[in-house]
């Protein structure tokens, strides 16, 4: 019971980091477009790819804006750093972005009833998984040494024991 | 009892996970809810496509049940509804904003000479701040807003002519009679 805990435990604190990385902040991609007013400030320029790492291209639906060559990409990439150098926070920008396209840009969608089953669902499914396995492993030690051999069968294994090589 | 359970049970799961699958091969990911339904469009002025000397800004259509339609010359998509709105304009069913995004002037000018014009007037939205503003990710758009300015329903894609009869036209009746 103690390890199964222990497992259990293990596999949370394994999905929270695994939750905590962010979508792909892979490097921008180079293309001729791409020549975007980058703010001088690093820590600004950091801030953009980090945001449009984490928002999704609706154009091509895999991409983040970050990663995108697509032209509202480009578009919003823009932004961005619009936005970043008119002092907005991170938060502010992501709610610019949601107020005009929904949670859909987010790759980690907020919690709440509708996305309730999404962030659930995986835990409840583990959760599934462990009652069944604990059932099935109980009904099968159970079997295995629990149960007292009856009459019938203690004379067939004495039989057995006893070594004539006769069957039946 | 039990030996039904190792059966039913897995049917089960089968059975349920066919029908989500079943209803995902009907639905388009790429309509994407805009959460702008219900909201009040955009504020916006642009210059028109006709003279850019004159602006145009979304409150000129206050008390008028309008729509906005995002389109542009590159656009192949457009040209698939572009009848429809040729014919809603013909009949006066209701006005066409044009937001021409993206787009040429020049191009956008012989575009509309090629296929016939059905809007009220086209403003040009050539770096396409207000398209990001409406929410506009793939061309065609088409919103339609109310008298009080608030967008009611937004069309993703080509208007086809079911869309109109089935969905546009009932709610532009309607929003008229309020």
């Amino acid at each position: 019971m103690k390890s199964l805990l222990a497992v259990i435990v293990f596999l949370a604190a394994a999905g929270a980091a695994v939750a905590q990385q962010p979508a792909s902040p892979g490097a921008p991609a180079e293309t001729a477009k791409e020549a975007l007013p980058t703010p001088k400030d690093p820590v600004a320029a950091k801030r953009a790819v980090a945001l449009g790492a984490e928002l999704r291209c609706l154009v091509c639906q895999n991409q983040s804006i970050e990663e995108s060559n697509a032209e509202l990409a480009v578009d919003l990439r823009r932004q961005i750093r619009e936005l970043i150098s008119q002092g907005k926070t991170d938060g502010e920008i992501i709610d610019y972005m949601v107020a005009r396209y929904g949670d859909f840009v987010l790759y980690r969608p907020p919690f709440k009833a509708t996305t309730a089953l999404l962030w659930i669902g995986p835990f409840l499914l583990l959760l599934v998984g462990i009652v069944v396995l604990r059932r099935v492993l109980a009904s099968r030690r159970e079997r295995a040494d629990d149960r007292p051999l009856t009459e019938a069968e203690r004379r067939e294994a004495e039989r057995l024991l006893a070594g004539t090589g006769k069957t039946k | 009892m039990k030996r039904a359970l190792v059966f039913a049970i897995p049917l089960a799961i089968f059975v349920v996970l066919a029908l989500f699958l079943l209803r995902g091969l009907g639905l388009n990911p790429r309509e994407v809810p805009s959460p702008l339904i219900g909201k009040p469009a955009p504020q916006f002025q642009l210059k028109q496509l006709a003279d850019p000397a004159v602006a145009f800004s979304g409150k000129d259509m206050a008390g008028k049940v309008w729509l906005l339609n995002v389109w542009a010359s590159w656009c192949v998509a457009c040209r698939e509804e572009h009848p429809l709105l040729v014919e809603v304009a013909r009949k006066n069913l209701v006005p066409i904003v044009g937001l021409n995004y993206k787009d040429e002037p020049a191009d956008a000018k012989a575009w509309l000479k090629q296929f016939g014009d059905p809007y009220s007037l086209s403003v040009t939205d050539r770096d396409g701040r207000v398209g990001i503003d409406f929410g506009v990710y793939g061309v065609p758009e088409t919103f339609l807003i109310d008298k009080a300015g608030v967008i009611r329903l937004k069309q993703i894609g080509p208007i086809t002519p079911e869309a109109w009869e089935k969905k546009i036209m009932p709610m532009v009746r309607e929003l008229e009679k309020a």
